[in-house]
């Protein structure tokens, strides 16, 4: 039998548990003073103060005063509730009391961690815990919902870390959407050559995984697509997903490729995206020989019939019989239901025209470091020569770290991968062309496993490196030897001295950078951002992969910048929080939800427009509102609204809030 | 209220006098969590808001913030999302236009603009938290105590003894 049905309509009998946190709290608090402060106030029949609150001994001393002094209600003024209100719940739940007959204080983030003076610190902490302790008194015993939780899994992203999620829950039986906006799956990963540090091919260990997805019969791939509307909460979203035309009929493609040898276009002449527009592709292409799925795609931009609409269609000659070719095909939406969403949107590399003392788009031998992987790779443009525009070997590169990142003028952040990528570069051109390769940085960051190893083996391949930032790229030379040379100055803090230094190509090693669209689809989930723009995890340490919003996850560099390794592990989390979520069947919600007491209600429907759930309706018959529970998420913004006090919010009554405004000001009055 | 607590001073270092009071509402999707960030880096602020967490702002009824006023605050401070990043869609909207309404009414009752803020503070913006209750802190020390209960008590002073039960009556009267 629970306690409360003894006691709850009795005299209260309230518990305050103040925990020290080590001296996070006690180091600015006097948490003796606030213990015999709370004691005095009018209903605790205990206060206690312990080291650390959360942990067992704690909870069980929460426990056995509930048993031992027959507690009712129960106060634990310690950190904030977005971290372990979930905890003392949980105790107060074990100790046969309603969990709802608790409040908890921060006395942590809100006091001791922000302020300077003890006394003042611990006068506020007293304001805050007489608050609780006149609120808690008012607290109702509420039972928790839970809702059955489709099993279906959306991801979205289809790069390393949306496909390795992917797999992981479809694996494990569920069935996944993965939807991703470009029209083949892959992400930054596939247009990379080698992997630090072990140069592991990056096409041999992806392209499986790409074909894996394809194929796996758990996996519904829609590329070419973007969601485009999110609905309903955890365990039951609904979402809308836009789907582009290919202008090819999926089912019928085979991926022959005919119809691009027979586009009327002889010669490739549209700059092509997946080789940064270093090679060229024609209108119907394929994005690249590996992709997934392996169908063409028509540019309706550059077709000729979709220009004048009197092209010889040698394409669909081609395709013959089969006919996959539609010229006719539409944007389709498609519907889902899902119980919970991965987001693995990824980054954007940094655009170098932003610094323009660096030459990119200025001079024709500046790249970027994905141009540079591109020419690397055996199946980028250059069939894998590492060239100059004019077909030149480069004797001399420079690259340049930190191109956009550690930079008050951009992005103050590290981008994390971009020491070891230049590294890796450095390896990769010396190998590739023997030149003497300088590697211009700020500082060395390799922090990974073997990096610090690959590191010292590029070291003693020769390569330079020169630390100090970079000042400026340039064409002008002072000397016979710059002559038709860039030329990086920079100035050598070892050395302390400033260089010119001629070379023939010059690399930049751009940031990573959210995704230009990242606001727009922060909103769409309805998920936070961090002030960078990166997906804002729910904790920085214990909730890595969750949002505040329940049932959306983070996987990869969406949520900052990430190597392949870091993204294949987060994608690793998220899935098993999404399986997990999924799995149980049911999820339990929040009972905090509005209710219309309809003897008060005067039928105004003031309240009905303002619900952005449209939970609330009018009942014709009775002229009163009433209030679909299962639709209300419990905002409260038709309780504050409802002129007569009809509508009321569980956990945030009225009575209650006034309780506690009257508690923080009882000093003043 | 009775009790031991009404022997503790108002802020302020003792014999210094008086220093500002603040309830701050903030919603519990971006402006508490910004709160929370402001903790966990150690940003520093003066100690004189209180924050009592809802759900939204849209949560804040006008009488939260009246009674506040009424029971000694000099300031009350609503934080919610930026608009359109509503953790429930369009509730900070809702406040936006019920503070506007309840500005008008403030007015009437002698209570300063500055006493009311509103703010969109994101779940990022800790150091906004900070910087908003530094400067709400520097505001009320300008513009000094309301101390509502006491003016009350001065304007009822004002008014006759004898007539102030009759005011209300007549004022009854008029309004139907």
């Amino acid at each position: 039998m629970r306690l409360e049905t003894q006691t709850g309509n009795g005299a209260p009998r309230i518990g305050v548990y103040v925990c020290h946190c080590g001296t996070n709290i006690a180091g600015m608090v006097d948490v003796k003073a606030l213990t015999a402060y709370a004691a005095t106030l009018p209903g605790v029949a205990v206060a206690r103060e312990y080291k650390y609150m959360c942990s067992d001994p704690g909870q069980a001393l929460i426990r056995s005063d509930i048993a031992e002094h027959r507690l009712n209600r129960v106060v634990v003024a310690a950190c904030s509730p977005l971290l372990h209100e979930h905890t003392f719940r949980g105790a107060v739940e074990a100790a046969g009391l309603n969990p709802y007959y608790f409040q908890m204080v921060s006395i942590r983030e809100l006091d001791s961690w922000v302020h300077t003076d003890p006394a003042e610190a611990t006068r506020k902490a007293k304001d805050l815990v007489r608050a609780a302790v006149q609120r808690v008194i008012l607290h109702k015993p509420l039972e928790t919902r839970s809702v059955p939780v489709n099993p279906n899994v959306l991801v979205v992203g289809g790069g390393i870390a949306g496909i390795h999620a992917a797999l992981t829950m479809a694996n494990a039986g569920k069935h996944v959407y993965l939807v991703e906006r470009e029209p083949t799956i892959g992400g930054h990963m596939a247009k990379f050559d080698k992997t630090f540090p072990t140069l592991d091919c990056a096409a041999c260990i992806l392209t499986p995984k790409m074909t894996a997805v394809g194929t796996h019969p758990n996996i519904t791939l829609w590329t070419y697509s973007e969601v485009e509307k999110v609905e309903g909460y955890v365990g039951n979203y609904r979402v809308t997903v836009k789907r582009h035309p290919r202008y090819i009929i999926e089912d019928l493609c085979v991926g022959c490729q005919e119809c691009i040898e027979a586009c009327v276009y002889k010669e490739a002449r549209v700059p092509d995206e997946f080789n940064l527009g270093l090679g060229k592709r024609k209108p119907i292409y394929l994005p690249f020989p590996q992709a997934v799925p392996l169908l063409v795609v028509i540019d309706p931009e550059t077709c000729i019939e979709f220009k004048s609409g009197k092209c010889k269609k040698t394409c669909v000659e081609a395709c013959g019989e089969r006919g996959a070719i539609d010229f006719t095909q539409r944007e389709r939406t498609e519907e889902i239901e899902v119980g919970a969403i991965i987001l693995a949107t990824g980054f954007k590399t940094f655009d170098a025209r932003r610094i323009p003392y660096y030459g990119y788009g200025v001079y024709k031998n500046v790249y970027t470091a994905l141009e540079v992987e591109r020419l690397i790779n055996a199946a980028g443009p250059t069939g894998g020569e590492v060239v100059l525009r004019d077909g030149r070997k480069p004797e001399r590169v420079g690259i340049i770290h930190c191109v956009g990142s550690r930079d008050e003028h951009y992005n103050i952040y590290c981008s994390r991968v971009c020491c070891m990528f230049s590294i890796k570069l450095a390896h990769l051109i010396r190998e590739r062309t023997g030149a003497e390769v300088y590697n211009f940085y700020i500082d060395i960051r390799t922090p990974g496993k073997g990096f610090e190893e690959f590191y010292r083996r590029v070291l003693e391949e020769g390569v330079h490196f020169i630390r100090g930032k970079v000042a400026q790229v340039s064409d002008w030379a002072t000397s016979p030897e710059e002559e038709g040379k860039l030329i990086i100055q920079v100035e050598d803090t070892l050395a302390g001295m400033i260089r010119r230094i001629p070379v023939d190509m010059v690399v930049l090693s751009g940031a990573l950078e959210p995704q230009a669209d990242a606001e727009a689809v922060r909103r769409l989930f309805n998920i936070s951002c961090s002030t960078e723009g990166w997906f804002l995890e729910r904790h920085p340490k214990l909730a890595p992969v969750s949002t505040f919003t329940d049932g959306i996850f983070l996987a990869g560099a969406c949520q900052g910048p990430k190597d392949i390794p870091d993204s294949v592990a987060q994608a690793g989390a998220a899935a098993a929080e999404a399986l997990a979520l999924v799995d149980a069947g049911r999820i339990a919600l929040e009972p905090n939800t509005a209710y219309v007491v309809a003897d008060d209600c005067s039928g105004c429907k003031t309240c009905i427009p303002l619900c952005p759930y449209r939970a609330i309706a009018f009942n014709g018959q009775t002229a009163k509102a009433e209030i679909t529970e299962a639709l209300c998420k419990g905002c409260g913004v038709c309780v504050a609204a409802c002129p007569s006090g009809a509508i009321r919010q569980h956990l945030f009554e009225d009575a209650e809030i006034f309780a506690e405004i009257a508690g923080v000001l009882a000093a003043q009055a | 209220m009775d009790g031991p607590h009404k022997e503790q001073p108002a802020h302020g270092p003792a014999g210094t006098g008086w220093e500002p009071t603040i309830v701050a509402f903030f919603c519990t999707w971006c402006t508490y969590t910004a709160a929370d960030l402001a903790g966990t880096s150690r940003l520093k602020y003066p100690p004189h808001a209180r924050v009592i967490r809802v759900m939204c702002s849209g949560r804040v009824d006008p009488q939260f913030v009246v009674e506040a006023f009424a029971r000694g605050a000099d300031g009350v401070l609503i934080g919610g999302c930026h608009p359109g990043d509503c953790h429930y869609q369009e509730g900070n909207y809702k406040t936006l236009r019920r503070v506007a309404l309840l500005r008008r009414v403030l007015g009437e009752m002698g209570i300063e603009d500055g006493r009311l803020r509103l703010e969109w503070i994101s779940a990022s913006e800790g150091e906004k938290v900070a910087r908003v209750i530094t400067e709400m802190v520097e505001t009320l020390r300008a513009l000094g105590p309301l101390a509502l209960p006491a003016r009350r008590a001065a304007w009822d002073a004002e008014v006759a003894p004898g007539t102030v039960e009759a005011v209300p009556a007549a004022a009854a009267g008029g309004e139907r």
